[in-house]
């Protein structure tokens, strides 16, 4: 690994460390409205100033870390699992179960991915796990199609053939022998594809998809300073600055597993 | 040839009902009754009444489906909840705008990011390299959103060059242009640099090499060609930024597109306008990609014969 691999990797630490121990490390509450100090100016007691409602915004960034990154992990990882069990199921079944499952698959592709992570979060009651579940419904495809590909060439191995002949059922053969294989590659895709992810989810937030007020996530800290860009720019600066740093540094991560996997260029 | 386009416009028959059939699985998820969330609540009864009718609600899904299809195909997006608007007019009038920004967003990126992969291709490893790399990584990792806003805080709010927002000249797109460009110019970049790199490890730039041409014409009369295929394949795949972005830039810089409309109705969770939306981005992006496929197949040679054969 690289040096700005290991940097940012340190980084990406620092800041799931950060979103844990957030409330130990900056004891202020991010949620306490306090109309006396509306959008302050930073100062020591509010490094970064304060918002439109008087609340801290460093402890907000702190306490936002947690859901902004925290959403973004857990739907890649949800992705990652169903797209490998499609991915296996597709693969393995061959015929028409293949056909219909990459049928389903070219389908959520053809969608900007944007536009159908929408459509799936306003049928839903605006909130955290609507998000996750947004950006699952939207992500698995190409983890499917990716594991697909992995399993086509896995079943003609002759492990698969041992198996087959000592009697193994379709279900031992899929969850055994064949997802196990298989996670490796998705864990490295899904380390691709977090800082997309993480952009996604700033983005749903962003568009009050998200999390609801009065709690703090990165997107929609830019999404209410955006009203008070001329008077309290340190409203959105900060918060938007997390999530480039965030993505930059899961993309850069990203860049180093896929060159060190050799994985599809197009991701 | 003609053969070719027309395999691939019988395909796009069962894309568009796989993209219908998903936003009508949307719409039945929507709360409440499922001729509101077509139609809108303000639509006079009798509208209501045949649309219940047409897609019967009582009757099995596939019908429910062929019905809505049907009221698709004339052109019936439903109307807004609360302008009581056809959405179709509606889009049919913002649409251009945000097209307008896609083509001036592709204008900047495609040039500038073709010359930027070019050139960390021809000086592979060296310190202009890192330099472009950490750029493009860059531009991919900052939220449009963001970026907008800061383009905006400097450009228009300090330095007063361009109005801040609103729909209208080439003042007023240069900021949401530059938005949507930069991670689009960061991606044509990055694919541009690993399809030049891979066509340089091929015999014939070796030849050519042996020749004793120098890189610089080798690479722009021998590489370029084979090398900007898959870069328009990329191109097409990017559109969909513009359309992702087109939702988060329009809102930031008011400008009159199908972004903002999206945008507005999801704030007032104006169903129709939402579905509408989606179903008309995710058209115009499925024929984008059909038209570049095809372009594709045009300059590429060595696909043109393959099909042929076929």
């Amino acid at each position: 690994m690289r040096k700005t691999g290991k940097i940012a990797l340190i980084v990406i630490i620092a800041i799931m460390l950060l979103s844990l121990g957030g409330p130990f490390v900056w004891p202020q509450d991010p949620e306490e409205i306090n109309l006396d100090s509306v959008k302050a100016h930073p100062s020591w007691t509010h490094p970064l100033g304060t918002d439109n409602k008087g609340r801290d915004v460093v402890a907000r960034i702190l306490y936002g870390a947690k859901i902004s990154v925290g959403v973004a992990v857990v739907a890649a990882v949800l992705s990652m699992g169903i797209g490998l069990v499609v991915g296996v199921i597709s693969g393995y079944a061959g015929g028409k179960v293949d056909i219909a499952i990459m049928a389903a698959v070219d389908l959520i592709l053809s969608f900007p991915s944007l536009l159908l992570a929408i459509g799936v979060s306003v049928v839903l009651p605006p909130g955290v796990y609507t998000v996750m579940i947004a950006l699952a419904a939207v992500g698995w495809a190409s983890f499917a199609r990716l594991i697909r590909g992995t399993v086509l060439v896995l079943r003609e191995s002759t492990y698969i053939d041992a198996a087959r002949a000592l009697g193994c059922s379709w279900k031992r053969i899929l969850f055994v022998h064949l997802i196990p294989q298989c996670i490796p590659l998705a864990l490295v895709v899904a380390g691709v594809r977090l800082g997309g992810y993480v952009l996604t989810e700033a983005a749903l937030s962003f568009l009050g998809l998200g999390a609801q007020p009065p709690t703090a996530t990165w997107g929609s800290m830019v999404s209410t300073g955006r009203m008070f860009i001329s008077s309290a720019p340190w409203m959105v600066i900060p918060p938007g600055l997390m999530i480039a740093v965030t993505a930059l540094c899961f993309n850069i991560v990203g860049d180093e597993l896929r060159e060190w996997q050799d994985i599809d260029k197009d991701g | 040839m003609k053969l070719y386009i027309a395999r691939r416009l019988l395909l796009l028959l069962p894309l568009l009902m796989g993209i219908t059939f998903i936003t009508f699985l949307l719409t039945k998820a929507l709360p409440g009754d499922p001729a509101y969330g077509l139609v809108g609540e303000r639509s006079n009864p009798e509208t209501i009444e045949k649309i219940r009718k047409e897609i019967g609600a009582d009757k099995g899904i596939v019908r429910q489906y062929a019905g809505y299809v049907s009221l698709l195909a004339r052109g019936e997006l439903g109307r807004s909840y609360y302008t009581n608007r056809k959405v179709l007019d509606d889009i049919l009038e913002k649409f251009p705008n945000t097209m307008r920004l896609a083509l001036g967003a592709m204008l900047l990126s495609v040039p500038v990011g073709l010359a930027l992969g070019l050139l960390s291709a021809l000086r592979k490893d060296s310190a202009t390299d890192r330099l472009i790399s950490g750029i493009t990584i860059s531009f991919l990792s900052v939220p449009v959103f963001w970026s907008g806003l800061i383009l905006m805080m400097i450009v228009s709010l300090w330095l007063r060059l361009v109005p801040p927002s609103g729909t209208g000249d080439i003042r007023y797109m240069m900021l949401p242009c530059l938005t949507l460009a930069l991670p689009s110019l960061a991606t044509v970049a990055r694919v541009t640099r690993t399809s030049v790199l891979g066509v340089y490890r091929l015999p014939y730039v070796r030849t050519a090499r042996a020749k004793g041409l120098t890189k610089a014409r080798i690479t722009a009369f021998h590489v370029m060609k084979s090398a900007l295929i898959p870069v328009i394949t990329i191109i097409g795949l990017d559109f969909a930024s513009y359309l992702n972005g087109a939702v988060l830039t329009e809102t930031i810089f008011g400008w009159d597109g199908i972004g903002r409309f999206t945008m507005e109705g999801i704030m007032k969770r104006d169903y129709p306008v939402i579905m509408g939306c989606i179903i008309t981005g995710t058209t115009v992006f499925v024929l984008v990609n059909l038209i570049m496929d095809v372009a594709y197949h045009i300059v590429d040679p060595r696909v043109r014969v393959h099909a042929e054969d076929r």
